[in-house]
């Protein structure tokens, strides 16, 4: 292969770095999918030879260079080498959510004017073809599981496994033509195209070059020094630019094995059998856990119940210092290795994180208590702060400066600055190309001198050089008489909670802030059946009295958290509900990656707000829901308003 | 549309081929109750075969004379061109005929993937002392066996309960869990005894996906029993109508829907 050394040691493009690794580590794994219950695997040369097939088998079809080729479907190997496959022959993947609906796939396919796609299953199938008609440069359509679909027109469908035969067999033939296109692969190429999901209109293709995806990579893994032999599991959506960076970026640029879940319920099963080096999670998947660690415990015996309080008591009073290598007593030492030998250690084996080097979360603020409980363990979990125009890695908290109130310090080759607005503005070599067919937003989005507006308020501590996240910058707002409204910053605190799944606040503009809260199904419905309360319905449990007065003292709590906070303390809550139904991303109330979108909200449950103003003491409300298969029904409630207690309005009231 | 010694084409375009088992005349009695009179039809080649009709019809009745639980007094069944003897259930189960239980009868301490590997039992050959050495043919099995076990599993999306105890499981996984079963001896005719009761719709609409895609996939001849007449006209290509042991109609869902018979044994005119 003809390379020029410069950059990234000469790989300037995935399909670059795949036959390096195909060369250096031949035998070693690279992928692994768990299947008919048995982990199977292919090796970097194997990969290769699937890849290459693939890709042969593409331009059998007629992909051209510059092509963009969608691709859904859960986190499979195959479709992993799809993005590579298709880069090889000069074109370009686009991954799409698996789980969205006909319309949000039919802007993306038109807006990208997809002529290929490879879907996983009928599922994605049958979406694509609904939408088929709208998609006038759709040519071709490769499906991966051949279930239920035999009886399907197969003049433009293709089996993913006889598009590869077909490649095969026509090895000779376009071989030639292949690798043209493979050795014009450089750095300013464009490596991927990924749709933001966007928490406000139409979702944005962001362009990133395989110099944003290999450069970031390669500062990303030795800033974590991750290695060849590191293990990961590939769970999150496959469109979501994290995704593709560590299952694809770092796992290309470092050679180490990506392992694929064998369905997506069986997630956390898989991740008990990898045992993965190296692990990535939104603090969802954490406090998921967590909760579910507390229930098993509440069942449990009392002896075993007295080893977890008393070691877990234990291990945060010393075990993050331990972990950052800070001194710690000799007798301190001596019982942590006894509660690891005891909870500790058996507990991690129980979550899979028995080998966790390095773990990540990022995407939502993490609540201390769920980041304290899983340090003190001794897992290494940290920080980041980045989004897709950055190619993920904003900043990072390094090895030994670990805290739960802040996103770490700037990465490699990134600069920050904060605009006088609190805006933090970055530059670095991740920085993205451009929103596709969309210069307006490209050019309101970065400046010419290649700084990017993150559309979050934060600051740098000045003695640690750590930034700090209050809340995304057009969210922060003003109540009525001019004191600061950050909703982000009260809802994390509610959230951290684990009764509460989701709050929303309103109070932009308002003199008082008031809430909408959703309660967790899980935790509170485990707690009800402890208490023997009986309930029907997710409404029903929501409604409940009981469930109301837990919900309030949370919500007081958070009262007197934030009104420690001067800047802030206007922020307090001073009424709620309690939902009756679940934000849900099928009914645009939540974007797929599960951030609220606050202006849908404000105007759906606009007659639950004014009832939070006008003083009543309850609301009757009826609400559209879409059902998963995209069919829509209508739920009523009665919800009773609560009020909570504030502090120190009074007193301000007085002093006015 | 029926052609008696060849097969039919369906709607979605399905080739339904020659008589697997026929009834012929079937009367059961139970001392001085005659469950089932007289009734004659038969089941053919891949198509998916309901039996309907209100409480007390006789359709279970029907079911256990079809797997060989219950030997009619009077009649005859012939089963891919021979007639079939009085049988045991398990040399019924022999000859691939496969079934699920209105009244899920699963083992309930067992993990799922141990409930399944049950459904291989007739295909599993070496002997006691074999399987006791574990080695050569019995190991061979097992292995077999676990991979159409896994293959199963994945095809009915239960991968996460694999070694969950059924004990365990919500009521329409276990219906699920029973397919399971039935479907890993890979039956020829496979019986379903009100697959979709007591489900919610949603487990429902699942439930007869699975069943389409087994029919489809695997070309399974099934025979099901069911209540929800809805559920029946989507699935089915012929419909048997049973009312006080009695058949009163027989065809495809739209002739049965126009049968005034059928229509007045559901709407409930009164016998006299």
């Amino acid at each position: 292969m003809a390379e020029t050394h410069s950059g990234a040691g000469g790989h300037q493009s995935l399909p670059a770095l795949l036959h390096r690794n195909a060369t250096l580590y031949r035998d070693k794994p690279a992928y692994r999918e768990k299947e008919l219950g048995i982990w199977q695997s292919w090796t970097w040369g194997q990969t290769e030879q699937e890849i290459e097939a693939l890709a042969l088998g593409l331009l059998n079809l007629g992909l051209r260079k510059g092509d963009f080729v969608a691709i859904i479907g859960r986190n499979r190997p195959y479709l992993y080498w799809a993005m590579v496959a298709v880069q090889s022959c000069g074109a370009v993947p686009v991954p799409v959510y698996q789980d969205a609906v006909a319309e949000e796939m039919a802007y993306v396919l038109e807006h990208c004017g997809a002529r290929f796609v490879i879907a996983a299953d009928q599922e994605q199938v049958d979406k694509v073809i609904e939408i088929r008609d709208q998609l006038g440069q759709l040519e071709h359509m490769i499906y991966l599981d051949p279930r239920g679909l035999r009886k399907y027109d197969h003049s433009k469908l293709h089996q993913y496994s006889h598009v590869q035969d077909q490649g095969r067999a026509a090895r000779d033939e376009y071989l030639p033509e292949l690798k043209r296109r493979r050795e014009a692969l450089g750095f300013d190429d464009t490596c991927v195209m990924l749709y933001t999901s966007g928490t406000t209109g139409k979702p944005k293709g962001v362009v990133l070059s395989n110099r944003n995806v290999i450069l970031t990579s390669k500062n990303s893994c030795e800033f974590d020094k991750l290695t060849v032999d590191e293990d990961i599991l590939s769970y999150l959506p496959m469109a979501w630019v994290g995704d593709f960076i560590f299952s694809i970026g770092q796992a290309y640029w470092a050679g180490f094995c990506v392992n694929c879940p064998e369905s997506p319920d069986t997630m956390l099963t898989d991740l008990r059998e990898i045992g993965p080096t190296y692990f990535f999670a939104p603090p969802r998947v954490f406090e998921t856990q967590l909760t579910n660690v507390m229930i098993r415990m509440e069942d449990a015996g009392r002896l075993k119940k007295w080893l977890f309080d008393h070691y877990m008591a234990h291990a945060r009073k010393v075990g993050p210092a331990i972990l950052d290598g800070k001194p710690v007593g000799m007798g301190d030492r001596f019982r942590y290795w006894l509660g690891n030998l005891f909870v500790y250690g058996p507990l991690k084996n129980t979550l899979g994180f028995s080998r966790v080097r390095v773990g990540y979360t990022a995407g939502e603020a993490i609540g201390p208590e769920i980041f304290d409980f899983y340090r003190a363990l001794g897992i290494n979990l940290k920080q980041l702060y980045g989004q897709t125009e950055a190619t993920v890695f904003i900043t990072a908290q390094p090895d030994g400066e670990v805290r739960s109130d802040t996103v770490g310090i700037k990465c490699p080759d990134v600069e920050i600055r904060i605009a006088d607005t609190g805006e933090v503005f970055y530059r670095s070599p991740g920085v993205f190309v451009e929103y596709y067919k969309n210069a307006e937003s490209t050019a309101s989005t970065k400046d010419p001198e290649g700084w990017v507006a993150t559309g979050d308020a934060g600051f740098i501590e000045p003695d640690t050089g750590h930034l700090r996240i209050i809340d995304r910058a057009k969210d922060v707002g003003q109540m009525a008489d001019g004191r600061m409204f950050a909703p982000k910053y009260v809802e994390n605190k509610l959230k951290f909670f684990p009764n509460i799944l989701e709050a929303v606040l309103f109070g932009n503009g308002r003199d008082e802030c008031v809430a909408f809260i959703n309660i967790d199904l899980t935790a509170v419905g485990n707690w009800a059946e402890r208490n023997n309360i009986a309930y029907s319905s997710y409404q029903e449990l929501a409604g409940h009295p009981q469930v109301m007065k837990t919900i309030q003292s949370h919500v007081e709590e958070v009262n007197r958290s934030v009104a420690q906070d001067e800047m802030l303390s206007g922020c307090q809550v001073h009424r709620f509900v309690v939902l009756h139904k679940e934000l849900d991303a099928d009914d645009g109330e939540l974007t797929r990656t599960r951030k609220v979108r606050r202006r849908i909200i404000e105007e759906k449950y606009a007659d639950i707000i004014a009832a939070l103003y006008d003083g009543s003491k309850s609301v009757s409300t009826r609400t559209e829901v879409t059902y998963e298969d995209g069919r829509k029904g209508h739920i009523s409630a009665t919800l009773e308003i609560r009020a909570a207690a504030v502090v120190g309005e009074r007193q301000r009231m007085a002093a006015e | 549309m029926l052609d008696q010694s060849q097969g039919y084409v369906t709607d979605d375009g399905r080739k339904i081929g020659g008589v697997v088992m026929e009834m012929k005349n079937i009367t059961l009695r139970f001392g001085g109750v005659e469950a089932i009179k007289d009734i004659s039809f038969d089941i053919r080649e891949g198509e998916i075969r309901a039996i309907i009709g209100p409480n007390g019809a006789g359709k279970s009745s029907m079911l256990n004379v079809i797997s060989g639980f219950y030997h009619p007094q009077e009649g005859e069944v012939w089963y891919r061109g021979r007639k079939r003897p009085p049988m045991k259930p398990y040399q019924v189960a022999r000859q691939g005929i496969a079934r699920t239980f209105q009244n899920i009868a699963l083992f309930e301490g067992m993990s799922v993937l141990d409930n399944v590997m049950t459904g291989r039992l007739t295909h599993m050959d070496s002997n006691i002392f074999r399987q006791a050495i574990w080695k050569g043919r019995a190991e061979r099995e097992e292995v077999e066996n676990r991979e159409k076990a896994e293959r199963i599993i994945d095809f009915l999306e239960i991968q996460n309960i694999r070694k969950t105890p059924v004990s365990r499981l919500p009521y329409g996984l276990k219906k699920r869990v029973e397919l399971a079963r039935a479907l890993v001896s890979e039956p020829s005719l496979l019986l379903l005894d009100e697959p979709m009761a007591g489900m919610n719709v949603e487990e429902k609409e699942d439930m007869c996906r699975f069943i389409l895609d087994v029919n489809d996939e695997f070309g399974t001849t099934i025979a099901l029993i069911e209540h929800d007449m809805g559920v029946v006209m989507d699935l089915s290509d012929r419909v048997v109508v049973m009312d006080y042991g009695k058949k009163i109609g027989d065809g495809t869902p739209h002739e049965v829907r126009n049968n005034p018979e059928v229509i007045d044994a559901y709407l409930g005119v009164s016998h006299d």
